[in-house]
Parts: structure tokens; sequence; C-alpha cells
């Protein structure tokens, strides 16, 4: 028995792998920017809202947090036009992920909050900041300083999970990789060079956001 | 066509539930095995073989799930073995596992103070022994609660075998949508019941990571 592999079959055909690769890219840039937000909201309803917002957004991140991204995305693609609400697949794509990650995030950012010295909040307070004043200028930025390792794990991890969008048509890597297995039956080949641009890109984005982070985000300061 | 009731629907559900919980426990205990193994390989005092299983860390950390699984299915097709859904879902998603509990249980190790280490040499116990009787005791007591946490992320892993024609759940979903055209309340239901599944165990993570803290 001989395995014969042409990889080259595959590699004619960069420019679609290439095309790939940025809708990943593409897809996760704006579900990170949105889904980090929408985390950091939710954080600051789990610890500063009403009682009725804490449970409502308690019962969302737990809901998110226990079911698989596959069936939070055939929900919203295919479920959610029965109540007339229907998306195209890159759409559905971007709102499943920033559900997603916005779920995480909200854990996350929240382990950052509340770990922060109870001194801090009463300095605030006592220069008549308003609580909202104190959560976004005294708490939040040493607390996403602090989980800022975990966020970047977590977008790393929302990319990775993007490989799925490709089920209903969202072009991304795996997609493209999908269709030139299907044009020249090299399967196995077409699949390990994917699974290696995700490696890649994986590994570029904590590089870069963990530089972003440090350079940027907390002007040079380590927490 | 068919008509569906709303009992034809969960009851279909619930019996393709079982394999993903069949599944979901070859993978549990399948990755544990090998995640075990992996763990003792990394500890021994033999840098090139804590490079090599790092890097297999990093791989399966590193990469989707989904490749994992195409590449497992087509992989084996290539080697000549007469593969199924089953076999390569098992295969994909053990490896999957296995590389995650190694991680975690990694940490645990090493979160075990240097001087346990040290006063286990100096009684002269092998390696085996210093592993079996100071280590992994103190390790496996931290090890519990991200170990329950993560038969979470194995169990919602399993949806994905959904994609090389596994019929678990989320595939039993498809079919029924496509039978009954209600994917609003077929998918709202395959939610509940991943939630069903995953939710009595998260919060049994965080209970035991609870006590955890207090005994400290």
């Amino acid at each position: 028995m001989s395995i014969e592999l042409d990889f080259m079959a595959v590699l004619a055909e960069w420019p679609m792998l290439l095309r790939g690769a940025a809708w990943t890219l593409g897809l996760t840039a704006i579900s990170a920017v949105l889904g980090v937000a929408l985390g950091i909201a939710c954080a600051w309803a789990r610890t500063e809202g009403a009682a009725p917002l804490r449970w409502v957004v308690g019962a969302y991140v737990e809901l998110i947090r226990n079911t698989p991204f596959i069936v939070q995305l055939f929900f919203i693609f295919f479920g959610l036009p029965a109540l007339g609400l229907r998306l195209s697949p890159e759409w559905s794509s971007v709102i499943a992920m920033v559900v997603n990650l916005g779920a995480y995030a909200a854990e996350i950012v929240r382990a950052g909050v509340q770990a922060t010295p109870k001194g801090q909040v009463e300095a605030a307070m006592s220069l008549a900041l308003t609580r909202a004043q104190t959560f976004v200028h005294v708490v939040l930025p040493p607390a996403l300083r602090r989980v800022w390792p975990a966020l970047v794990s977590q977008i790393i991890i929302v990319m990775l999970g993007s490989a799925v969008c490709g089920q209903i048509a969202t072009q991304e890597l795996s997609y493209a990789a999908n269709l030139i297995q299907s044009r020249n039956f090299r399967a196995f080949e077409a699949f390990i060079i994917a699974t290696l641009m995700y490696l890649l890109m994986a590994m570029a984005i904590r590089h870069v956001l963990n530089r972003v982070g440090d350079r940027f985000l907390f002007g040079g300061r380590r927490g | 066509m068919v008509d569906f009731t709303l009992w034809d629907i969960v009851r279909n559900l619930l019996l393709a539930a079982r394999w993903t919980v069949v599944l979901s426990l070859i993978a549990f205990v399948g990755g544990g095995l090998v995640g075990l193994a992996l763990l003792v390989l990394r500890s021994l005092d033999k840098p090139w073989l804590q490079r090599l299983v790092a890097g297999y860390v990093q791989l399966f950390q590193g990469t989707p799930l989904l490749m994992q699984l195409f590449l497992a299915y087509f992989g084996l097709a290539l080697l000549g073995v007469e593969t199924s859904a089953w076999f390569a879902a098992s295969l994909a998603l053990t490896l999957y596992t296995s590389a995650f509990l190694t991680e975690i249980w990694h940490g645990c190790v090493r979160a075990v103070p240097r001087g346990q280490w040290e006063a286990a040499q100096s009684l002269a116990l092998s390696f085996m022994e210093q592993m079996r009787h100071v280590v992994l005791p103190q390790a496996g007591r931290l090890a519990v609660a991200p170990t329950v946490g993560f038969l979470v992320q194995v169990i919602k892993g399993t949806a994905l075998a959904s994609v090389i024609g596994f019929v678990e759940l989320t595939k039993a979903g498809t079919m029924i949508t496509n039978a009954t055209f209600e994917p609003f309340l077929v998918y709202s239901c395959v939610a509940l019941m991943y939630f069903a599944l995953c939710y009595p165990i998260s919060h049994y993570s965080r209970v035991l990571e609870g006590r955890l803290h207090v005994r400290h």
C-alpha cells in the first residue's frame, strides 16, 4: 500500500485559501471588538445592575456557555427566519460569534472587576465620581489589564470555532478547504493545509494581541 | 408528509442524545487515559519529551476541532482503514480531550510546591513512587474542578461530529428540521437538551471549586 499525497494540487488554489483566511480573520476581528464590548456591558450589568437585569444577563451567559456554538449558529441561521428575521450566512456568523464571545468575555471581565481592591472604589466615590464614572475610569482599565491574556485566549477559541461557519456557506477558511477538496478530491491535503493555516493564525493573533495589550491599551504599564 | 407532534420531535431528539452522551464518555475516558500517559511523559526529566508533549498540546489547542475531525475522517480513509463516523469522531475527540486534560493536569502538578518533590526524593522514593504517593494526591485535589468543567467542553465538542455524519443530538436536529420545516422549535429543543446536559456539570464544577477555596 502506498499513500500518495499531493499538496501542490491544493496549494495551486492559493487565492481561494487566502481569501478564506481573510474572511476568517475579518469575522474574528469584528466579533472580537463587538464581543468584548458586549462582555464588558454584561459584566457591568452583573455587578452593578438591578436585580432583574442581573438575572437576565446571568441566564444569557449560562445559556450560551452550556450549549454548542454550532447549535447557536444553526438556531440563528435556520431558526430565526421562522420569526421573520432572515439573515445572510455572513451576518448569522458574525452575530453567533459576537453572542458567543460576549457570554464568555462577560465572565472573564467580571472576574477581573471583582478582583478590584475595595479601597479604589471608595477612593473614587470620595472624589465624587458617579458609579458609572467609577466603573469606566477606575475599575475597568485595571480589570481589563488583569484578564487580558484570558480574553486573548477566548478570542482565539472563537476564531477556531468559526470554522463551523462554513457549514452555513460563510466563505471562510474551512469552507475554502471544503470547496477545494470537492474539486480535486484531495481532502486530506486540503484540510492539513487549512489546519496549519489556522494554527499560524492562532499563534499570530496571540502574539499581536499580547503586544497590542502591552503597548497601546495599557500604556506600557504591567498590572 | 409525515406529521410530527412535539412529542415525536422530543422523543427522537432524546433518542439521539444517547449517542451524544456515549460519544462524550468515550472521548472523556479515552482522553483521560491518553492525557494521563502524556502527563507522565511530560513529568519525566527529559527535555525533548517535554517539548514533544507541549507541541502536541499546542497543535490540538491551536487548531479547530472541526478540522481535527475532518483530518481523522479523511486521514483514516487514506490509510486504508475501513472508517466510520463513529471511529473517526471517537479518535479525534479522544486526542482533542487528551491534549486539554494533560495541560490542565500539568498545571495542577506544577502547582504542587517543589519542596514536596524534594522531600519525597530525600525519602529515596522512585519517580513513580513520588508521583503515586506524594504529587498526584495533592495535584488530584486541585484537578477535580477544572476536569469536571472540561467535560462540558467535551459534550459541546461532540456536536461537531454531526458534520462528519455522526448522528447525535445536533445531526438529529438537522434531520428532523428537514422533515418538519420547524427549525425554530427543533433547534430550541436541541439547545435546551444540551443545556440540560451541561448546566448541572458546570454548576457542580463551580461547587467543587468553591469547596477547594474554603479549605485553604
